[in-house]
């Protein structure tokens, strides 16, 4: 078990903006199919982890592989056409497009014809079907992110790079997408790289739980972990 | 009674010329937030390509509607990749750079073909409004300028291309993220742009003098317009043109086309005190 060779590795990665350095060696690994989540205070570089991984930020050092290939200088566009999908932190919706345009701009990289595609997509969204006509900019904070994960999915992403899908949404959503996500992920078999600050989001999609602390990852500890509270604010907290 | 008919025909003529000159500045402000300071030298080169065209023996519609376009909009193209590409994000930059290529076209085109004025012979005749006569090429403008607003509304709104237009427009690093190639959405749209500047060149080459400057005539009041109009390209266009087309015309009509110049002018700056943002800006919001 876990001998299966990582879908995506990440080996020494440095970033940050301008000169001020945000990430120093960041090493981790996430297998086929596998749910990691990294758990870290505001400014320890979760966010800017994702977007150097997604290609938005340049890394000044270090690797990232992507289904045993170099992916570190690809662009954000090539980067997604080779499977990877991310969701970025407040959603970043279409505003002025429909509900359904916003599905069809996610269905550019599908496999399958845009139709099929929307309507397996609904089906593992129900919420959505009411809203399809209605500009994406209308749509409440948790709504939009359920929009932002279907769109992401629509692609036939290999994995997700998921950032803090819970910041300022109401809990049944949170619910909602945490059921989702692990229903998607075992059925099709993809893999997902979340940041969270939310433990109990954190802990229930996880099958391992990483600690990014001041810009490199310090730790792993197991999900159940991170459902406790005084435990994790040692692990995370700033000595 | 003729005369308030061939007041309106002339208010619709000069709507449809502000709409025409307008849309290809329009296309490149609205999706890509560059000004365009060789747009005039766009239209003046697309004068020039129905000149040349119909002096070469090509049909005349042909040469006014369909090479234009499609010879400025390679130019467009070229420009975009060996220019303005370099320049995305740099508003000054990219005004700088336009405006030396708008020189440059100018510098050439002088060079190659003398600074003299040239004109096309207008290809239809004239008709009766009542008393008074009224061109008949007036409503080869119209529909061109009809046919060019409903052209761009249905590759906006029912094309695979219009939808990831739009949508690189509102995000290009989202847009990145699904698998589109922003820069290559930038070069089509400036393509694009280039090419309704051309056509617009070609359909008024018949009743302007084509001339290397010939530009610098139609630039300004295609700037106030879109600015007018505000964010929704072929909304903003058509009720922009319509307002300041109305007030220009019937002001030209009352007094001259200097002061018709003026009001026009005058009404841009009142309209943009009130809406900052353009028509648009305030009404229609989520209009295209």
């Amino acid at each position: 078990m876990g001998q299966s060779p990582a879908l995506l590795s990440v080996e020494g990665l440095h970033s940050g903006y301008g000169r001020i350095p945000i990430l120093g060696g960041v090493a981790l690994a996430v297998r086929e199919g596998e749910f990691v989540g990294i758990l870290g205070h505001n400014g320890m570089g979760k966010t800017t982890l994702l977007r150097t991984l997604m290609g938005y930020l340049p890394a000044t050092a270090g690797q990232v592989r992507f289904d045993g290939r170099d992916v570190t200088r690809l662009s954000p566009t090539a980067r997604a056409r080779a499977g990877i999908g991310y969701v970025p932190q407040g959603r970043e919706i279409f505003p002025a497009l429909s509900v359904r345009e916003n599905l069809r701009m996610g269905c550019l990289l599908s496999a399958r014809g845009e139709d099929e595609t929307i309507a397996g997509i609904l089906a593992d969204f129900p919420r959505l079907n009411a809203y399809l006509d209605r500009p994406g900019g209308a749509l409440s904070g948790g709504e939009q992110q359920l929009l932002a994960l279907a769109r992401c999915l629509c692609g036939g992403p290999r994995i997700l790079l998921l950032d803090e899908p819970t910041e300022g949404i109401q809990p049944s959503i949170i619910e909602e997408i945490i059921e989702t996500l692990r229903r998607i992920g075992r059925e099709r078999g993809i893999a997902l790289l979340l940041v969270e600050q939310n433990l109990n989001c954190i802990a229930g999609l996880s099958d391992r739980v990483l600690i990014l602390q001041k810009g490199a990852i310090t730790r792993e500890v197991p999900p159940e972990i991170a459902r406790d509270r005084a435990l994790i604010d040692e692990f995370v907290g700033m000595h | 009674m003729d005369l308030a008919g061939l007041l309106a025909f002339n208010v619709l003529t000069g709507i449809a010329t502000l709409v025409l000159i307008t849309l290809g500045l329009g296309v490149i402000y609205g999706m890509m937030r560059i000004i365009n300071l060789a747009h005039g030298e766009f239209m003046m080169l697309g004068a020039y390509t129905a000149v040349m065209a119909s002096g070469a023996g090509v049909n005349i519609w042909i040469a006014m509607l369909v090479l234009p376009p499609l010879v400025v909009g390679v130019i467009g193209l070229v420009l975009e990749r060996t220019v303005i590409r370099f320049l995305y994000g740099r508003m000054m930059d990219t005004m700088l750079a336009t405006w030396g290529v708008s020189l440059g076209l100018i510098g050439l085109v002088t060079t190659l073909y003398g600074n003299v004025v040239r004109g096309v012979s207008t290809p239809v005749g004239s008709f009766d409004i009542g008393r008074y006569g009224a061109s008949l090429y007036s409503l080869v403008i119209m529909a061109t300028a009809l046919g060019a607003l409903a052209a761009m509304f249905g590759l906006l709104r029912f094309t695979k291309f219009g939808l990831i237009l739009r949508a690189t427009m509102q995000n290009p690093r989202m847009a990145a993220a699904l698998g589109v190639q922003p820069n290559r959405i930038y070069m089509a749209t400036f393509a694009l742009g280039a090419a309704l500047a051309g056509l617009a060149g070609g359909i008024l080459a018949p009743i302007s003098g084509v001339s290397p400057a010939m530009g610098a005539a139609y630039v300004a009041r295609a700037f106030i317009t879109v600015l007018g109009g505000g964010p929704a390209i072929i909304t903003g266009t058509g009720l922009a043109s319509g307002l300041f087309g109305t007030i220009n015309e019937l002001v030209s009509f009352k007094t001259t086309p200097v002061i018709g110049d003026v009001a026009l002018l005058a009404a841009a700056i009142l309209l943009i005190r009130l809406l900052p943002q353009g028509i648009t800006g305030r009404y229609l919001r989520r209009s295209l």
